[in-house]
């Protein structure tokens, strides 16, 4: 199985977005996707770092896709979202709205924001030119594997959401900029202070969400080391590693080593932990009653119920 | 042309009083996970479809039914039952969500008329125009992200016709891609056609303070005598760094009445109601209230002072994103 | 924007009090045999109930001396009055012409949740599913009523024939006017 790193999710200053990609290109991984995922007013600050990241990559062997933003509406969006396909690279599409910019006939790769549910959709995007689908991560394991199953009948590789703070909503409307009583206009990039978004609390003080911009996502780090195996079986043919602040290259060296046998499930959510303290675990989209659960062992002094 | 009135119907007995309030159509769905409003209780069994679908023509309105859950693999058969039986029925449409359905009800249904569902959250002219080449869609339900000024920049780009929320509850996030409800509950819009279901509700009242919780978690808390509000996540109360309060969104509900002559400027066909999952108490009110507005507007005359904050959640109305300051 | 209040009319307190020593027995026999009625004319009521057609719910008229408890026994309904607070899966309380008037259709379930005139407590799926189940079956009460015969039907016609006269509570559906 490969290792897939998904689009940073978060607003990191040009610097430390050069030192991460610069970094990966000495991991273990197999295929990055970059780009602006979340926010369109981010792009700017770091746009122009995108070719040197993509090539830095490519000369290191991985296989590099872009992404479209997750909502596309303003006019500015719609430019972008048209600019994409003039890059050169595979276009990760993540609101449809990228397909009427592409010529027809280009394979594309299909990012966990789009609504793969089924496999009618699944067959109407290989007929699009779909050549990979990483799942949106709210799907049980029966429906990855029913998924994986017609992916390798119609040749479209199946990814599954592996690690990462899950994506669970996108609105309109910028919750950091509402937490700062600021305009969505004059935001004055309020999610930059939270590199790996902003704690949600319960009334009682649970941990629950995490807010990024426009985007809300859990509280918990999914993980699926505890499912390699049955993902394997599944047909999955790669796992996604969204990108977090602390530890990140190890992290996915831990991966690399549990896809190779060589470390546990038990072994490497454990190493996860140890990487920030600030992380609790969840696969219960896969396995679980609900999203927040987790078939792992909780690490003894985490708030999660 | 006068504004059309889409309104909801949870059951037979509403979809009757709403004919008789004045809407110009009704949408309701089949009882099961086929449509976004699968709560206890609700809902139309194929019978009942037909029924209702007949008084409805009988009187002049028009029935849409909504398949707007996303088929869960593996049994995407009784959706594609639930649209042929849409079809036998009698639906002047059906509002679909799936890219894989509306491509299945195109080849298998041509015949039946297709709206895009605001489960589609199809947000610009771009993914609009290509959803109508692609698969005939007629009418498009924007999402509820759009200000007005968007909206009319969007029909001056497409050639279909587009419906929006007036009234009703508000999704604060893009529609059909929200799975908050289902990484608390397991139950969520896109897959089971439930958010912050009832089942995973518990009320808790101690000296007057109300508790609400939903999946375990504190979504809110109220004294005595303040309204209570449905712990739907999205409008919960929650803390981040020093601040405690709805962070995502007020437990308020959309009044977009008094922006009905700017929707019809924008180039609007269709105001649509939310709220299946109320009374006929609810929706016979509401039908009326909206069936004088546009019925003023067409005759040039100033829009009536709405009657409806009593039925809304928290009892405190905005007008949601279509004034740009919402965001 | 003003919030207008539509007030709910209490059941008299003078009234409320000659209930309490009322024998509930008798009535409890009425309105089981007045709900087996009602499922014989509105077998759609107990359909819509689905899962929960098995599920004991509890209606607690916050002005009155007593709770009803109604079993739906799968669409052969049996109906007790109770003091104190009885015991069941879900309970919905409120004054006495709120429940009443969201069985008739005259109020909002929601909006009187809302306001906090109705309170929901214990299992607020099967809640639901009942308010939902009995809006949609359109029930006018009094004219249930009127059509019973037999001896049980007695105390129950007395009851609420005397309320209605008295308490200003709206016992029968409001006419649905076609308004266009």
């Amino acid at each position: 199985m490969d290792l897939t790193v998904g689009p940073n999710q978060f607003f990191w200053s040009a610097d430390r977005w050069t030192e991460f990609y610069d970094d990966l290109a000495a991991s273990p991984v197999d295929r990055v996707v970059l780009g602006e995922l979340v926010c369109s007013k981010r792009l700017p600050f770091f746009q122009d770092r995108i070719p040197d990241a993509i090539t830095t990559l490519i000369d290191a062997g991985k296989a590099v896709a872009l992404t479209s933003l997750a909502l596309v509406t303003l006019k500015r969006e719609r430019k972008q979202t048209a600019a994409l396909a003039e890059m050169g690279v595979e276009i990760e599409v993540n609101d449809l709205s990228a397909l009427p910019h592409l010529p027809d006939g280009t394979p594309f790769s299909v990012g966990p924001l789009v609504n793969t549910y089924n496999e009618g959709t699944l067959a109407w995007l290989a007929s699009k030119g779909a050549t990979r689908i990483c799942l949106p991560p709210e799907l049980p394991l029966t429906s990855v594997a029913t998924l994986a199953k017609v992916g390798a009948d119609l040749g479209v590789a199946i990814e599954v959401w592996g690690h990462g703070r899950l994506p669970l909503a996108i609105s309109g409307r910028c919750y950091h900029a509402r937490l700062h009583k600021r305009t969505k206009d004059n935001c004055q990039f309020a999610c930059e202070d939270d590199p790996d978004g902003l704690d949600v609390r319960t009334l009682e003080g649970q941990p629950f969400l995490a807010m990024n911009g426009v985007q809300t996502l859990s509280d918990t780090y999914a993980s699926a080391a505890h499912q390699i195996d049955a993902l394997t079986r599944a047909g999955v043919s790669a796992l996604r590693l969204s990108p977090q602040s602390k530890g990140f290259v190890p992290l996915c060296d831990h991966y690399r080593q549990l896809l190779d046998g060589k470390l546990s499930g038990a072994e490497v959510a454990e190493a996860i932990c140890g990487l920030d303290s600030n992380i609790r675990l969840s696969d219960g989209f896969l396995t679980g009653k609900r999203g927040v659960d987790w078939s792992g062992k909780q690490p003894p002094d985490s708030h999660h119920r | 042309m006068v504004m059309e009135i889409v309104c909801p119907a949870g059951t037979p007995a509403s979809l009757r009083a709403a004919v008789k309030a004045g809407a110009h159509t009704i949408y309701c769905g089949f009882n099961d996970e086929t449509n976004a409003r699968n709560f206890p209780g609700l809902n139309f069994d194929r019978g009942e479809m037909r029924d209702g679908i007949a008084f409805a023509h009988a009187r002049g309105s028009q029935v849409l039914i909504a398949i707007n859950t996303f088929p869960r693999a593996g049994d995407e058969a009784l959706w594609h039952r639930a649209v042929a039986d849409a079809e036998s029925c009698g639906a002047d449409a059906v509002i679909l969500a799936d890219p894989g359905l509306l491509d299945y009800a195109a080849r298998n249904h041509p015949g039946l008329r297709r709206h895009l569902s605001v489960q589609a959250a199809a947000a610009n002219a771009d993914i609009i125009n290509y959803y109508a080449k692609t698969f005939d869609v007629k009418r498009v339900v924007l999402p509820r992200v759009l200000s007005v000024a968007e909206i009319a920049a969007i029909n001056a780009e497409i050639e279909v016709e587009t419906e929006v929320f007036v009234f009703g509850g508000l999704c604060v996030m893009a529609e059909g891609r929200c799975s908050l409800s289902s990484y608390a509950t397991g139950l969520s819009p896109n897959m089971n056609g439930v958010c912050s279901p009832a089942s995973h509700v518990e009320y808790h009242e101690d000296k007057g303070v109300l508790d609400a919780r939903l999946g375990g978690y504190t979504i809110h808390r109220v004294e005595k005598d303040e309204p209570a509000p449905y712990p739907t996540l999205c409008k919960g109360c929650f803390s981040a760094q020093d601040q405690t309060g709805h962070l995502f969104e007020d437990p308020v509900s959309l009044n977009a009445e008094q922006l009905i002559p700017q929707l019809q400027k924008a180039g609007v066909t269709a105001l649509k109601i939310e709220g299946r999952q109320r009374s006929r108490s609810y929706v016979t009110q509401v039908v009326r209230n909206f069936r004088a507005a546009v019925d003023a507007l067409e005759a040039g005359q100033p829009m009536p002072e709405g009657m409806l904050a009593r039925l809304s959640e928290g009892q405190a109305m905005t007008t949601g994103a279509y004034k740009k300051t919402w965001r | 924007m003003p919030h207008p209040q539509v007030s709910i009319p209490l059941f008299p307190p003078i009234l409320a009090r000659a209930l309490k020593v009322m024998p509930l027995a008798p009535l409890s026999l009425s309105l089981t045999a007045y709900s087996r009625k009602i499922a014989k004319t509105h077998p759609g009521l107990f359909r819509r109930l689905g899962e929960f057609d098995h599920t004991r719910f509890v209606l607690d008229p916050t002005d009155l001396p007593f709770v009803i408890c109604l079993d739906p026994n799968g669409g052969v309904p049996r109906v007790t009055l109770l003091r104190g607070r009885g015991e069941g899966a879900a309970r919905i309380s409120g004054p006495f012409a709120a429940l009443i008037g969201l069985v008739h259709g005259a109020y909002d379930g929601d909006a009187l949740f809302f306001s906090r005139d109705l309170v929901i407590e214990g299992d607020t799926g099967a809640a639901l599913a009942l308010r939902n189940a009995v809006d949609d079956a359109e029930l006018d009460l009094a004219q249930e009523i009127a059509s019973i015969s037999g001896p049980l039907a007695r105390p129950l016609q007395h009851l609420i024939a005397f309320a209605e006269r008295r308490t200003g509570v709206c016992l029968s559906r409001p006419e649905e006017a076609e308004a266009w």
